[in-house]
């Protein structure tokens, strides 16, 4: 209690097994704590899957909770790292109407300012992608959200540690 | 063990060469219709696997903890789908925390019909999930013997724990070639850490350092089988050493370093001097609330070095100053050469004036009454002189579970068995059951409250079918004894849904055809409790207890260990 609540990153490297995401959602869930954000999908090394979860939580909590993951029997190993310990990026997707692309010409000096891709247009509608930080998709969303934004979807974070994890090494071992 | 090779046959066959591959005599379960093939395989093998039949799913799980807790083996259970995998919960939650090694198999539907509503499905894994250390799905027969394998190795190694296997109905029925082979190995699971030199050199100097140390113990000694090496640190060290409930009968009670028990109604000296040692020595314990009271005034002053299998036990409620990682039986027998001999008499004799003190207060009136009405006390007393302190005690949850923690006495451990970390109202009669098979050359006592006896008394079907020769003693004050004690203190004696009318247990005992006593008064209690001890059958014994005896000493929910009230 007290202690500075900040986000972090939790890196976990598992087996790709049924249900462990539910295993592990569920240590989250005994404790009553809130996901930011969750994503799954294979990492460096082959057959094996990295999570990455964002939380907001202080660090004596978030060493118990990593300890909770690293103790289920598919996990290999869990690490938490702060915001400044890593490199992390989200996507977005914009939908609008193609109309708008050429009667309101600010959306190509959003575009443009934005450094988004247009992804694919049609004869109804464009759809523009955004990497970057939070910030700078929440300006991007901001400032086309006066024109109508037809659909919009955000990924979860993605992040890599400044740090290596020695993990292949750790599975380079177990293996031999 | 031998490998295993068999040549086309059904998956349900394959289950019962995989268990029997893992030497399991013994299952507890209940059919339905997921699981028919395995059952009629249980039939086919009946000579080499016995399959006892409980009267409730639930009763199968705790019989198959109780048979874990007193034969150190793994316990297993059987339901079908829905209801009968469901009804395992409660007791899979229960070996969660109490890290019980048990393998639950459940039936499931057909592969095809999952997920479609199908008759008694439901998502048991799902369920189960939180409370299993881990769990799977077989849909193809092929996965049995690489699962069922996993299951056993994960269930008994490293913290034990809970294990549920869920087969579709399908893979019960599929033919494949059988190759067993034991699993040794996973690689995303490492459960026993290496012990640590340094750590344990850090740990042997502030134990050598100590002027006034206390270990308090908990299962971890039970599991790592771990009790010479331990007994042999105590008397080495020569430090006062305190138990928590699931710790309790790792060390003999008479030892005389055996200080008692610590937390909510354990003993005075060691609660109180928990906030007064400059050492204290975790021994495979994880400082549950209920041993603790309020953290932010437990132990303050003392160093404290943790032993544990588990790292994320250490610093979860507690800071520990140095941890010792590893199985109790390899930190115990390490450290031992670095620990210098001493003996501390002074020391000791703060927890025996503070005996002293509880003696007088409680200790007396509770086991040798003057009062005319019958205590629970007393009855463990007269259990105590009629096993010579050697049965093995179960118990249920409430007032009756912590008078025969405080009263009862051991000389040898695996000898108490309850449910501790859950506090599961029901669990003692099963277990008895299964304790009593797991070693059946013991003296086994359950003793239940009146209110956790119906919860599960159906299982006396099972005690009277297989003439399983328990001793049932239940404690009968009409009340929920523990909650009413808590309305009595904390909710002004606002008695809500504590009172009960019960039914005449003699007759329903008598309905199984079990002998059965009924005692109330003084005089007859220790003859029909020899008697009780005496018989080679089953035999119930209820005695009626005093009505409103309350259990102290007492730490209040989130008060200091050292505010214990006395009365």
């Amino acid at each position: 209690m007290g202690e500075e609540q900040k986000w972090y990153t939790i890196t976990i490297y598992s087996e790709n097994t049924v249900g462990l995401l539910n295993r592990i959602s569920g240590i989250f869930l005994k404790r009553h704590i809130n996901i930011e954000s969750f994503t799954a999908s294979k990492s460096e090394i082959d057959n094996v899957t990295k999570f990455v979860i964002i939380i907001c939580s202080d660090e004596s909590q978030i060493v118990k909770i990593t300890k909770q993951i690293e103790k289920q029997i598919d996990v290999i190993r869990a690490f938490y790292h702060t915001d400044e310990e890593t490199i992390f990026q989200e996507s977005a997707l914009f939908k609008i109407k193609s109309n708008l692309l050429f009667d309101e010409r600010h959306i190509q000096n959003i575009i443009k300012d934005s450094n988004a891709q247009i992804v694919t247009v049609s004869r109804d509608f464009f759809v523009l992608a955004k990497t970057g930080r939070r910030p700078e998709i929440d300006a991007m969303y901001d400032a086309l959200k006066e024109y109508g934004i037809s659909q919009f979807v955000r990924s979860g974070r993605i992040a890599v540690t400044k740090d290596s994890l020695m993990i292949s090494k750790l599975l380079n071992q177990l293996q031999e | 063990m031998p490998l295993i090779e068999k040549k086309n046959i059904t998956g349900a066959e394959a289950i019962i060469h995989c268990l029997l591959a893992e030497s399991v005599d013994l299952v507890y379960g209940y059919p339905g219709g997921a699981i028919m093939p395995v059952y009629d395989e249980f039939y086919k093998f009946s000579d080499e696997l016995r399959h006892i039949m409980a009267r409730h799913e639930q009763g199968a799980i705790h019989a198959a903890q109780g048979y874990a807790r007193s034969s150190g083996k793994v316990g297993v259970a059987i339901a079908t789908s829905g209801p009968g995998a469901t009804n395992l919960v409660t007791g899979i939650a229960d070996a969660q925390i109490d890290s019980t090694p048990v393998v639950c198999i459940t039936g499931q539907v057909p592969r095809h019909l999952l997920g479609t509503d199908a008759f008694q499905e439901t998502d048991i894994v799902g369920i189960s999930t939180p409370v299993t250390k881990w769990n799977y799905q077989i849909t193809e027969a092929t996965e049995i013997p690489e699962i069922i394998s996993k299951a056993f190795y994960i269930a008994r190694s490293g913290r034990p724990g809970p294990v549920l296997i869920d087969i579709t109905k399908n893979a019960q029925f599929d033919r494949f070639d059988l190759t067993y082979e034991p699993c040794t190995e996973i690689r995303s699971y490492k459960p026993v850490p290496v012990v640590d030199a340094q750590q344990l050199k850090d740990a042997a100097a502030i134990i050598n350092a100590a002027k006034k140390p206390m270990i308090v113990w908990g299962q971890g000694v039970i599991l790592g089988e771990a009790e010479e090496e331990f007994k042999t640190l105590v008397e080495k060290s020569g430090i006062p050493a305190a138990w928590t409930v699931l710790g309790l009968s790792a060390l003999p009670t008479a030892h005389p370093l055996n200080v008692g028990m610590v937390g909510m109604h354990g003993n005075y000296g060691p609660n109180v001097l928990t906030n007064e040692c400059d050492v204290f020595i975790a021994i495979g314990m994880r400082f549950d609330d209920r041993v603790t009271g309020n953290l932010a005034t437990y132990a303050k002053q003392a160093k404290v070095v943790h032993f544990d299998i588990d790292p994320s036990e250490i610093n979860k409620n507690v800071t520990a100053d140095v941890a010792v990682l590893g199985d109790a039986k390899e930190t115990l027998a390490q450290i031992l050469p670095l620990i210098e001999p001493k003996s501390h008499i002074e020391w000791l004799s703060e927890f025996e004036k503070k005996y002293e003190i509880e003696k007088n207060e409680i200790i007396e009136k509770a086991i040798r009454p003057t009062k005319e009405g019958l205590t629970m006390g007393e009855v463990i007393e007269g259990i105590n002189k009629a096993t010579k302190d050697d049965a093995i005690i179960v118990t249920d949850v409430g007032q009756h579970q912590m008078k025969a923690c405080r009263y009862a006495k051991f000389t040898r451990s695996k000898s108490n068995i309850t449910s501790g970390g859950l506090g599961t109202m029901g669990f003692c009669l099963p277990a008895a059951i299964g304790a009593k098979m797991g070693a059946p050359d013991r003296e086994v006592v359950a003793v239940i409250g009146d209110g956790g006896f119906q919860m599960t008394l159906q299982e006396l079907g099972l005690i009277f079918q297989h003439q399983v020769p328990v001793k049932i003693v239940v404690l009968n004050n009409n009340f929920l004894g523990m909650v009413r004690q808590w309305q009595q203190l904390f909710f002004e004696k606002r008695y809500a849904s504590t009172e009960m009318t019960n039914p005449d247990f003699i007759k329903i005992a008598e309905g199984y055809q079990l002998k059965a006593q009924r005692v109330n008064k003084r005089k007859n209690l220790q003859s029909t409790i020899d008697e009780m001890i005496q018989s080679k059958e089953p035999y119930f014994l209820e005695v009626v207890v005093e009505q409103e005896e309350n259990v102290f000493p007492m730490v209040p929910s989130g008060a200091s260990v050292s505010d214990i009230r006395l009365k």
